[in-house]
Parts: structure tokens; sequence; C-alpha cells
């Protein structure tokens, strides 16, 4: 398809960006606003960095997050990778229907749900809330994601690869793990940051199964955004957004740069 | 089956089973329980650890008092309308602004494509939590909308957004957009549109063409964007929790109160319940989608 544009695509590109960043970048430009009212502009300052740096709460529930979303992801990716596999190349074992339901139901159920009914696991089973059972819970979530995301490269990953290192004496594990492996390692990898950013992020599911002593960013941010907008909170989601943004440009260059070399490679070697 | 065959299945499938489809059971088991006023605020029904006679009798106990009083307070029903209503504008809105965001990136030069579709995918990387915060500061009475207006002289009152279910629908249309955008760039970007210029030869105005060819080839992915946007939207929390008013009424949070603020762990396993029983027929929608999308990619 040629690339037309006309003015009716322009103008719809143009104002749907608009409506997608302007947000985003207004809060960015008052988290610098030196006014403790966070909609009236007095001045360039960095003064609520330095506030949200000393405050204890804040960075508590900051580094809380960040070792749930690092486990969380890992596990949840080890075991969402090998739900690809199963979904993918055993299309006979029994209750293969209900295994493919739990894997595709949670990408669809509602936060309040999967959230009641974890807590409600975790209390009948008389677990102690708080670290653990938000990382079980944040695992559960994501490793469907992390399912979906490798099942869409392995579809297209030629088998007889495997079965020539089979023939060639490696072991099922072994010519998973030189063979297999490498080739869908781009797709395991983003897997593991959608897990990781969606375990960031989540704030009703850690709300339901998180304990005293394990208060998660989102929780903190949510308590102080009921009570008002304070430029502390501007500065945190700015961060946030920063870390982020910084993320996926990398790995988007990454990919990108691989791609290139891909292709460079390809062209250079005709066979 | 050799050993690396048999775990890849068993592991993650008993994982799920204990974390996801027992769970479910329990609530199911809790919403047909009395509450207690005690801790775990429930009296439990048939504990199978007392054998069959101990079953039987709790079965005779079980109780549907929770689903018929759900049933018969306004309150919830239209807790439960409402959240239908919410959730169907704003999938329609979500459309609106979508496709023609959809339909220009699709036609955008080969090179400007991927940035394009980088911008779409960005905000969704960012926090959830963020972007509805975000929209506070500008909807507020004294916010920077208001603002803006009144300094363009177009109101002279600042309007009230905030807390009404206009906010919701701003809230839930900026959130969901990518989901929207996502599947029906990916059927536009793969149309030839040659049909198009083919079907003006033939007469057709440009609107006739684009609603009787691109419309309809572009269907699947419309379909796939609206279920994605409403499936999540019926039982969203944190946008009419921080946006909406104390009038705007949502399942998702009516579960929430009942859970966390009256803390009637039966009722609010009930709500969950029901709202489940609506999305059964979106979800199975859903499913069916995402099957036939695997079926064709392979």
């Amino acid at each position: 398809m040629s690339g037309r544009w006309t003015w009716f695509n322009v103008t719809s590109v143009v104002l749907g960006f608009a409506f997608l960043y302007i947000p985003i970048i207004l809060l960015v430009i008052y988290s610098f606003n030196e006014s403790r009212l966070v909609t009236v502009w007095a001045g360039f300052s960095t003064r609520w960095y330095v506030e949200m740096f000393n405050n204890q709460g804040l960075m508590d529930a900051a580094w809380v997050t960040i070792r749930v979303a690092l486990m969380s992801a890992t596990i949840a990716t080890v075991l969402g990778t090998l739900a690809a596999l199963a979904l993918v190349r055993y299309t006979r074992f029994t209750g293969r229907t209900l295994f493919t339901g739990m894997v595709y139901a949670p990408l669809v159920m509602p936060e309040v749900i999967t959230g009641l009914s974890l807590l409600l696991l975790f209390v009948s089973i008389n677990m102690d809330r708080g670290f653990w059972t938000v990382t079980l819970a944040h695992i559960t979530f994501s490793l469907c994601f992390v399912a979906v995301v490798v099942q869409s490269r392995l579809v297209s990953f030629d088998m007889s690869l495997e079965e020539a290192a089979q023939d060639l004496g490696c072991t099922p594990f072994e010519a998973f793990w030189k063979v297999t492996l490498p080739v869908i390692f781009p797709a395991v990898i983003s897997g593991w940051m959608l897990a990781f950013t969606l375990s960031l992020d989540d704030l009703v599911i850690a709300s339901f199964t998180s304990g005293p002593g394990a208060t998660t960013l989102p929780m903190k941010i949510y308590s102080q955004v009921r009570l008002g907008v304070t430029p502390e909170i501007n500065a945190v989601c700015t961060i946030l957004i920063g870390l982020v943004a910084i993320g996926v440009i990398t790995a988007t260059l990454v990919t990108k740069q691989r791609a290139v070399a891909d292709a460079r490679a390809r062209q250079a070697d005709p066979a | 089956m050799n050993l690396f065959r048999r775990l890849t299945i068993l592991i993650p499938y008993l994982w799920l089973l204990v974390l996801f489809l027992l769970p479910f059971l329990i609530v199911f088991r809790i919403s047909l329980s009395e509450p207690v006023l005690a801790m775990p605020p429930y009296a439990p029904q048939f504990d199978l650890g007392e054998g069959w006679a101990a079953f039987r009798e709790s079965l005779s106990q079980l109780s549907f008092a929770n689903y018929v009083w759900l049933t018969e307070d306004a309150l919830y029903r239209n807790a439960y309308f409402s959240s239908l209503r919410i959730a169907l504008v704003s999938t329609f809105l979500t459309l609106l602004i979508g496709f023609p965001l959809a339909y220009g990136m699709a036609r955008a030069s080969e090179e400007l494509r991927p940035i394009l579709l980088m911008l779409v995918i960005l905000p969704f990387w960012t926090s959830f939590l963020i972007r509805v915060y975000a929209w506070i500061g500008i909807l507020k009475p004294e916010g920077l909308l208001n603002q803006f207006l009144m300094s363009l002289g177009l109101i002279s009152e600042p309007l009230t957004i905030l807390n009404t279910d206009t906010a919701v629908y701003i809230g839930i249309v900026y959130s969901y957009l990518p989901f929207m955008v996502l599947p029906i760039y990916a059927t536009l970007e793969k149309m030839d549109y040659s049909l198009i210029e083919a079907a003006q030869d033939l007469g057709c105005t440009a609107l006739g063409a684009f609603w009787k060819v691109t419309a309809r080839l572009a269907l699947p992915g419309v379909l796939a964007g609206c279920l994605l946007v409403f499936i999540p939207a019926v039982g969203e929390f944190v946008i009419p929790d921080l946006l909406g008013g104390s009038d705007t009424l949502m399942i998702g949070k009516t579960l929430w109160t009942e859970f966390f603020n009256n803390r009637d762990w039966p009722v609010a396993s009930a709500v969950a319940i029901i709202l489940l029983i609506l999305l059964v027929v979106p979800i199975v929608l859903f499913q069916n989608a995402q099957a036939r999308a695997q079926e064709t990619g392979s």
C-alpha cells in the first residue's frame, strides 16, 4: 500500500497523538513547578524531587514494588514460556481445553475479581498476607501475558531444527535450551518486560493481596491521590515515565539494530 | 512421553489450577455463605475434611440469600446497568477516536509507520494510575482545561467535569485507546487499497467505497478492539473511583466498597460471580477471536 496522506489522515493522527500525549506532558511540566498549588505556575524548581527522595514512606514502597516486580516477572517468564510451549507443541493432552481457557481467561478477567479470589484463597489456607502473596498474585496474572507473547513467536518456529538437534544426540531439554530458546529469546525478553511493567503498574490486585509492611508504590500513590493532587506525586510519576520511556526506546533501538544486522548478514551471504 | 514434555505441561497447569481455578471455586463457595462478625468475616460452608455426612449437611445449609438480595436491591441492579451503559458509551467513543487514528497511521509512509506504532504503544507502558491521575489536574474546576478555556474567553464560569460521568468517559477512552487502535491498525495495514480505487472506478463515491470496502474489511479488527475495551471497562475500578463522582455507580467500585468498607465478603463474592456471568458472552467471543487469529497466524 502506498503512503497517501490526505488532510483527513494527517489531522486524525495529529489530534489522536495530541490527546494521548498532552496529559502526560502537562504532568511532567508541572512536576517542576515551584508552587504547592499544582495548577498554578510559579517558576521552575526541582524542590519536589528533593522532597520525594526524603519521603521515607515513598522510598520504602518503591523498593517493595521493584522487588515484587523483579521476582514476579522472572518466575512468570519461566512459567509463561512453559505454558506457551505446552499450547503450541502438545496439541493433545488430557484437559487441554481447560488449560487453554485458564491461560486466556486472566487476560480479560476484571482485576477486582482476580484480586478478590486470590485473597480468599490466601485467607482460606491461612497464609500471612505481605510480600509473598502479592508476588504470587502477580506471577499468576502476568504468566498468561508472557504465554501469549512467547506463543506468537513459537508458532513460526521451525520444529525440524529441534528434531535435528535431538537426532544429533541432544536430550529434549538440551535441544530446547540450545536451539529453541536462543531463537525465541527476543519474545521471552519482551514477555519479561511486559510482566515487569504489569507488576509495577498494578494497584487493584496488590491492594487485595497485600498485607502490613508490603505497601507497593501504586498503593501509596493511590492513597495520596485520593487526598488530592500533589507536586510530589507529579515528581514520582515523572521519574516512572522517564524510566519507562528510556526502557522502551532502548529496546526498540536494540531490536532495530539487530534487524539491520540480520538483514546485512543475509545480504552478505546469498546462500 | 518424556520427562521434559511432562514437566512443560504439568508445572504451568498445576500453577493455574491452584492459583486461578481454585480461588474461583472459593469465591463461589463464599458467595453462598452467611456473613458473620469474625475473622474471616463469613461462616465457612462445606468443609470437605469432615466426611460425607457433614458435606451433605452443609449442602442443605447453602444459601442463595446473597443473590436474592443482590437482585432485589435497586442499588446493585443500577450498578450493573450503569457499568454496562458506561462501558458501551465509552467503547463507542473510543472507536470514534481510535478508528481515524488507526486509519491515518495505516496510510502513513512505510518509514513513518513503525515510529507511529511505537508512539501508540508507549503510553500503554506508562502506569495506568499515572495516566488517570494526569487527568485530575486537567479536569478540576480550577484545573488546566478550565484555565485554558477561560483565557480564550469561551466560558466565564469553570465547567464541572471532574467527578461526573463525563470524566469517567474521558478516562476510559484515554486509558484504553491503544487497545482499540492496535487491532484496527493491524487489519487496515494489511488491506489492499487498490480495492478502493476499483470500487471508485465502478461508480462508488469516496464515502460509499469507504463504507462498503474499508469498513467491511476492518470489521474483525474493530470487533477485537471493541471487546478489548468493553470487557475491562465493565469491571473498571480506578477510573470511576478517581474521576467519577459519588453518584457514578460502577460494579467494580461496588465490589471494592462491599469488601473494604462494609467488610461483607459473601456479598462481595456474589457481586464478583454476577459480574463474571455478565462478562461470559464477551469473553467467549474474545476467546473465539483469539483462537481464529491463532489459526490464521500459524
